[in-house]
């Protein structure tokens, strides 16, 4: 049809996904958005399978966890064991991380993914039981596009998350505040919307919950504190779920949800009256995270000139992009997780519980020159010289990082050592003319306004044949200022 | 005529310095040296927890050996500071500079409910926030924010690395993170990223793209100029062949430039010794004391000794009895080191922390580490403290 119509069929994308694939170069100039929308939410209705991937030595030991009791804790534990297991545990974390990875790239369910992606950084945290992990990403997954509501339930129920919050620790004679904290500050009302007194009612009303060592929720009564509380001017013998409860019953709530949607979705800078717009719906339809959706991505000013091009991809859109138009295998897969450290935004290992700030925060001088590189280096023509720096948290006083933590390629060659499948891709532009040759290659990879000089990308790329032109052409075009927004 | 010089710096952008180098190295070359006066602040990460119990020792305290009977350092080893405090017996080079009067030893630095967390408690100390509090930004970030609005110098402030420390992000200004001034970015696409550049032409109104642009001249064009007063007047001293000692070199060399920096960044680990403590921190000190001695003792040769101050800190401490294994598991306050030939109170500059008030097994924080920010900020570098930090804490003495 047209090449605006292409445009805003990418910028759609881009946005409710992780770009345009290869696959889909030849519908997008003519199947209308609202159409392309639809067929993205039919793909996203099927419910995700979980992802498992923790290792057979781990599972042996979470299997026997039962009948062992609480015997055989991991205090208790010899010291060598208790190294192989937490070894164990991060290998699965890395492979958790990296087969999330793929489905990004991979799955038609883009939406939902993409959904569950802004989830993953609104509910962040870290843990290094795979088990944990996995259980709480499986209920971000399968919440993803439904009710807000009940993945705030589950979350908070969530082995991984009472964990990370220190629960485990609220108790009725000792409360901690950490986990009512986090979840009024982070996950509902933010800042300036409740006072310290809110906190500490809403904390004793989620003293004594916690997880078994199975990860399965555990209301512990006699931790309970199960006195009158006072939370947001509300008086009752609250428990854990009616405070949640009270905090969803807060237009504020999906106020506060609907602007970091905006952000992530639409805009950094936000557009109040679309919002307020946005929440009064959310709000109304108790939280039904798919009409949310759908009422941006099938608004007008969703494709409006001011919101394509403008956001900074994040890390991981970046990486899942690339492999989303240019498919490849990849010998060295470490090469993928020691990307995301180096940039900032590593699954899994959110840099705090208020998650990735996104935004301007991705672009420093190395990070924007590493990114710049990352095609070359796909490609092996630069060298990942880079090092990054230690996590502690990862590392668990080990003294030399492993696989993928150290520093990568120091003197050595093409360390990511991927080879694309380019042949779908060049079939795409087998017919275009020569001279238009760059022009199109850029309209399918570029969402900005202003474009890059097309001589000096003819400059740098490979004339020797048509198929090489197009692959370097590419891999340049992947290289500039440009390719780094969506 | 410091001052004059560094208007010039500030009133000229950087392709203009870089196209007046020529003349430029001439006259000081002449001069030979950078006149002093010009403030430098260097700060030197421990990461991963340093146990500061076995840095500074309470070699009279029974406490100290009764809760450390395997890793309490013995008493004929340490470098004994005073009746009651030691050195660890790898800090030779700092036991030097504490008898000639040119450190100063804070105990007990911290923070109100403290993390044990090495990625918050190192995000607490990054942003400078408080343990309840989420920020984006770090304390030497914002001070770039601060001294140079729309100017076109991001080399005020360096760190030597590949990546980019949380601390030296701000709002708007990013310090710059390069290992080697001679391949700052090492990459061989850099000719095409040059030529990106020069193409770019900004489009009417602001677009998202004029910030990576942006980004990317500022790298560009401070690459260049790094690179040129890294050959300005390298240093002669002979350094260790560790990183570290590489490292602190370069940041000699630079010093010993005309380059507008104000503040290198340097880390050094690491400290996270919960196994076979004492091996690995006699190591780490081994090499960080050699690599300091190097520099302190360049610094003076060159005349510069009085304009720079090192200081130390680690994200916390350990705690105060030894685990099963050999090592320490995470604690809270801890101690810094405070170097250089400008600091004005010398040695052990508060008392040592008191073994028998713990929390849970813990040091507690007396001095708060924000007030020793306010007091760089003001009484070193000259800068807004409270727009910095947001808060007004209050000085201390040492500088």
């Amino acid at each position: 049809m047209s090449l605006a119509n292409q445009l805003k069929n990418q910028h759609l994308m881009w946005r409710a996904g992780f770009g345009p694939a290869v696959e889909q170069l030849a519908d997008l100039p003519d199947i209308s958005s609202k159409q392309l929308y639809k067929a993205l939410q039919k793909a996203s209705s099927r419910k995700p399978e979980y992802i498992d991937v923790a290792d057979d030595f781990l599972k042996g030991l979470w299997a026997g966890i039962d009948e062992v009791g609480r015997q055989e804790k991991i205090k208790d534990m010899k010291e060598e064991d208790r190294k192989k297991i937490q070894q164990k545990q991060r290998e699965s974390v890395r492979s958790l991380n990296l087969n999330w990875l793929n489905v990004f790239i991979n799955t038609d369910a883009q939406l939902r993914e993409k959904m569950a992606f802004f989830w993953h950084g609104h509910f962040a945290c870290r843990n290094l039981n795979v088990f944990y992990q996995q259980g709480l990403l499986d209920v971000i997954r399968r919440n993803a596009l439904g009710s807000f509501r009940d993945m705030l339930h589950e979350v908070s129920k969530s082995a991984a998350m009472l964990n990370f919050l220190n629960n485990q620790q609220n108790r009725k004679d000792h409360p901690n505040e950490n986990f009512a904290r986090e979840v009024m500050e982070l996950f509902t009302l933010g800042r300036g919307n409740y006072t310290e007194n809110d906190i500490k009612e809403a904390a004793r009303a989620f003293t004594g919950w916690s997880s078994d060592l199975k990860g399965q929720f555990v209301f512990r009564r006699f931790q309970h504190d199960f006195g009158t509380k006072t939370v947001l001017g509300k008086t009752g013998d609250y428990d854990g779920d009616e405070v949640l409860d009270i905090l969803l019953s807060q237009k504020q709530t999906a106020k506060f949800i609907t602007q970091k949607v905006y952000k992530f979705f639409v805009n950094e800078n936000v557009d109040e009256e679309k919002v307020n717009w946005l929440a009064d719906r959310f709000y109304q339809s108790t939280y039904d995270i798919s009409k949310l959706m759908e009422d941006i991505f099938t608004s007008d000013w969703f494709y409006d000139e001011k919101n394509i091009g403008s956001k900074i991809k994040s890390p991981i859109e970046l990486m899942a992009g690339i492999q989303r138009m240019l498919p490849m295998k990849l010998e060295n897969e470490e090469a993928l997780t020691f990307l995301q450290r180096a940039l900032g935004q590593m699954l899994f290992y959110p840099p705090n519980v208020a998650g990735w700030p996104g935004g301007k925060t991705w672009i420093d001088s190395s990070s924007l020159m590493l990114r710049m590189r990352i095609p070359q280096l796909i490609n092996d023509v630069d060298e990942l010289n880079v090092k990054v720096k230690d996590d502690d948290d990862q590392m668990m006083g080990r003294k030399t990082p492993e696989d993928g933590m150290k520093p990568m390629g120091y003197g050595k060659r093409s360390v990511i050592r991927a080879t694309i499948d380019w042949k779908e891709y060049i079939g795409h532009f087998e017919k275009v003319q020569k001279e238009q040759l760059i022009g199109s290659l850029a309209s399918n990879l570029l969402q900005t306004k202003s474009g890059v000089s097309s001589e000096l990308i003819k400059q740098y790329a490979d004339v020797g044949s048509k198929e090489s032109f197009i692959k370097t052409a590419t891999l340049q075009l992947m290289s500039t200022p440009e390719y780094q927004l969506c | 005529m410091v001052i004059k010089r560094r208007e010039f710096l500030q009133a000229g952008s950087l392709a203009t310095v870089s196209l007046m180098v020529p003349k430029f190295l001439k006259a000081f070359e002449a001069r030979n040296m950078v006149p002093s006066g010009n403030k430098v602040l260097v700060i030197l990460q421990l990461s991963g927890g340093n146990d500061g119990l076995n840095t500074v020792i309470p070699y009279r305290n029974d406490i100290y050996y009764k809760s450390r009977p395997k890793l309490g350092i013995e008493k004929s080893k340490i470098l004994s500071l005073s009746d009651e405090a030691g050195l660890h017996p790898a800090l030779t080079g700092f036991k030097e500079l504490y008898d000639d009067g040119s450190m100063a030893i804070m105990n007990s630095v911290g923070y109100p409910n403290p993390d044990r967390s090495h990625f918050r408690s190192m995000d607490i100390w990054h942003t400078g926030s408080e343990s309840k509090e989420y920020w984006t930004t770090g304390w030497l970030g914002r001070y770039l924010d601060a001294q140079c609005k729309g100017c076109d110098k991001p080399t005020y402030a360096l760190e030597l690395d590949d990546t980019l420390s949380l601390a030296m992000k701000g709002e708007e200004a990013k310090a710059i993170a390069m290992k080697d001034p001679k391949r700052l970015f090492g990459t061989a696409n850099q000719r095409f990223f040059k030529d990106v550049m020069q193409q770019h032409k900004d489009e009417p109104g602001e677009q998202p793209v004029d910030y990576l642009y942006k980004t990317l001249s500022e790298t560009v064009s401070s690459a260049d100029y790094i690179f040129e007063k890294s050959k300005f007047h390298p240093s002669k001293e002979d350094y260790p062949k560790t990183e570290l000692g590489q490292n602190l070199k370069t940041i000699a060399s630079l010093i010993f430039s005309d380059i507008n920096t104000k503040v290198y960044y340097v880390s050094h680990g690491s400290f996270d010794t919960h196994v076979n403590q004492q091996m690995q921190q006699q190591r780490l000190f081994t090499e960080m004391n050699d690599a300091v001695k190097s520099f302190t003792k360049d610094l003076k040769d060159n005349g510069r000794f009085d304009d720079v101050l090192l200081m130390t800190f680690s994200e916390f401490g350990r705690r105060v009895s030894q685990n099963a294994s050999g090592g320490t598991d995470h604690g809270t306050a801890n101690n810094m080191f405070l170097i250089g030939g400008g600091v004005k109170e010398k040695g052990l500059i508060n008392p040592m922390p008191d073994l028998s008030d713990l929390d849970e097994g813990d040091l507690k924080y007396k001095v708060d580490f924000k007030n020793v920010y306010a007091t760089v900020l003001k009484n070193w570098l000259a800068a807004d403290d409270m727009a910095i930090l947001k808060k007004k804490y209050d000085y201390l003495k040492f500088v």
